[in-house]
């Protein structure tokens, strides 16, 4: 029953890459809106942009991932073909999962894309390892936070929307653009309580912005975030068609 | 988990509730292997409700169900292997042509790499779809989309198949060709559980039928014996070559005929029984020197045996979903 599960993740998650990775609101949201910020950081002051490259790279990942989700499960919720997924043999964990594994893909495409563009224009230096631990999980806990918030709604209008919440509440608070220990202590502490800070942080790391913090720390947190996004989107799915 | 048996579904007091209202209420009834058993009812009468249950995308309220030997709750998992599912929507992916919509069902029916092309190929060419195999769903008519959606359905060689209202939006011609294929599809072995609204359809398709009416079964039984039901006044059509003007008075003057009416070309005779009837018509054309072009005894339809079971006005029946 696992290895069917497993095999239908893959064939969703290929299926959304050929269906829905050139429409509109993937593109916008997913692609447009991160490039237009980084430039945007880049035109006002080329020669502090090192610094913002890690937060940028972070910022991808959360829009990239979180618009993938909106796009695969918002459009075939409007359309009535998530129904179709769910009547065929496989659990509707797998088809959750085949969904947010759409999103991470997209995201890995795009953020590579600016991390190596990043790299290559600015002569970066990378810790690759330490870049690919706490990228993967990032990008699994983006795409399930989407997965998450996107089956509350059955629009993609809406879904963008709503996303947009977490998605500024995190690029102000979790040092996108302005650093976390420079914060006043309140906002600190809720800045550690939103995952998006341990991807930074890991960036930064990965990236030699910092050399203090805790890569492990900063892993092991977000593979935390992972099922506490996945498991009540999975119940809020079933619920939806209960 | 499974039970074995000569039940494709066994059903046993299921129930749905939605707000507190029930949308099914503990309804019961068994569909024997290969027959083809139809659900029907007006709309939000719990058609589509009974069958969102019975294939796993909805939890009961209350009750149990078994298809094809699998508990609903417990082994529908198990069952979706074994059955087809044509949602009343055809609802396949737009952007993949209809060759790549079958390739992608086939792979979460676990169908062998090297058969996956063969199958659906196979598939559309019974659908006479061959030729369009490489057009995008959306480029394809209503009717080429609900052939394709069956065809997405049956990839797996089901045992059962449901179909939700499959001719709702589609041509007469359309229409007919899946009727068609429905039948073939029975006759071939599988199990067939049909909801509609269209009564003539459940007459023509099906060999038992459950009317259902605000989520419960009112009657259940062949067409042919909920036609019987109907409390019914014997009646004979027929067409004179010619029809003289004064047909309906003349004849209603006739021994055994109560009432008549004119129905297009023909008039309707209203009587005792139906071989009273056909003698005072015979008697009336004899007399007149008149050729019997047509003649028929008018039995119950299955309108009449609907209206009069279910009490149910037929406009509201016929009403399709939207309102249209």
């Amino acid at each position: 029953m696992w290895k069917d599960n497993l095999r239908s993740i893959y064939y969703i998650a290929l299926k959304d890459m050929r269906t829905y990775y050139l429409k509109a609101p993937a593109i916008s949201w997913g692609i447009v809106f991160p490039v237009a910020w980084i430039l945007a950081f880049y035109l006002r002051s080329p020669q502090d942009f090192k610094e913002l490259v890690p937060g940028l790279i972070a910022m991808t990942i959360l829009f990239s991932t979180t618009a993938m989700e909106a796009v695969v499960i918002n459009l075939e919720l409007r359309l009535g073909s998530l129904e179709r997924l769910l009547l065929a043999p496989i659990s509707l964990s797998a088809v959750l999962l085949g969904k947010i594994v759409g999103g991470v893909i997209f995201g890995f495409m795009m953020t590579a894309a600016i991390t190596v563009s990043s790299v290559l224009v600015l002569g970066l230096q990378v810790n690759i390892l330490h870049l690919v631990l706490i990228l993967i999980p990032s990008l699994f806990v983006f795409s399930s936070l989407g997965a998450l918030l996107c089956v509350l709604v059955k629009e993609v209008f809406e879904a963008q929307t709503l996303l947009n919440l977490p998605r500024f509440l995190m690029i102000f608070l979790c040092g996108v653009v302005y650093p976390v220990s420079a914060m006043p202590p309140v906002l600190k502490h809720l800045a550690y309580v939103l995952p998006l800070t341990y991807t930074v942080e890991g960036v930064q790391q990965s990236l030699g912005s910092v050399h203090s913090g805790n890569i492990i720390r900063d892993i092991l947190v977000l593979l935390a975030f992972i099922p506490i996004f996945i498991f009540p989107a999975a119940k809020l799915l079933a619920k939806k068609f209960a | 988990m499974k039970k074995d048996g000569a039940n494709a579904i066994s059903v046993s007091g299921l129930t749905k509730y939605y707000d507190g209202l029930a949308a099914v209420d503990s309804i019961d009834f068994e569909v024997k292997e290969g027959e083809v058993f139809g659900f029907l009812g007006p709309n939000g009468a719990g058609k589509t409700t009974t069958i969102r249950m019975l294939t796993g995308l909805s939890q009961p309220s209350d009750g149990t169900a078994q298809v094809l030997g699998y508990d609903i709750r417990t082994g529908i998992t198990f069952a979706k292997r074994e059955f087809g599912v044509v949602p009343e929507v055809s609802n396949l992916y737009d952007e993949l042509t209809a060759l790549e919509n079958l390739v992608f069902m086939a792979q979460l029916y676990r169908i062998p790499g090297d058969q996956k092309i063969k199958r659906a190929e196979e598939l559309l060419s019974t659908f006479g779809l061959s030729q369009r195999k490489d057009s995008r769903f959306s480029a394809l008519s209503r009717g080429m989309k609900r052939a394709l959606t069956i065809a997405a359905a049956l990839l797996h060689k089901p045992r059962l198949l449901f179909l939700d209202e499959p001719t709702v939006g589609l041509d007469v011609v359309n229409a007919r060709l899946l009727r068609s294929l429905i039948r073939e599809l029975n006759h071939q072995g599988a199990t067939i559980f049909l909801t509609t609204h269209y009564l003539e359809e459940a007459d023509f398709l099906c060999d038992r039928i459950a009317i259902l009416v605000r989520g419960s079964i009112v009657v259940l039984d062949t067409p042919d014996n909920l036609k019987q039901m109907v409390k019914w006044e014997p009646a004979c059509e027929v067409r004179f070559i010619p029809m003289p003007e004064k047909a309906i008075i003349e004849l209603g003057r006739q021994k055994g005929i109560h009432r008549i009416e004119k129905l297009g070309d023909n008039v309707r005779l209203y009587g005792e029984s139906v071989p009273l009837l056909t003698e005072a018509i015979f008697n009336y054309g004899s007399q007149k020197e008149l050729e019997i072009a047509f003649i028929n005894s008018v039995r119950p339809t299955m309108e009449d045996a609907f209206v009069q079971l279910t009490g149910v006005n037929l406009e509201a029946m016929l009403v399709e979903k939207g309102g249209r």
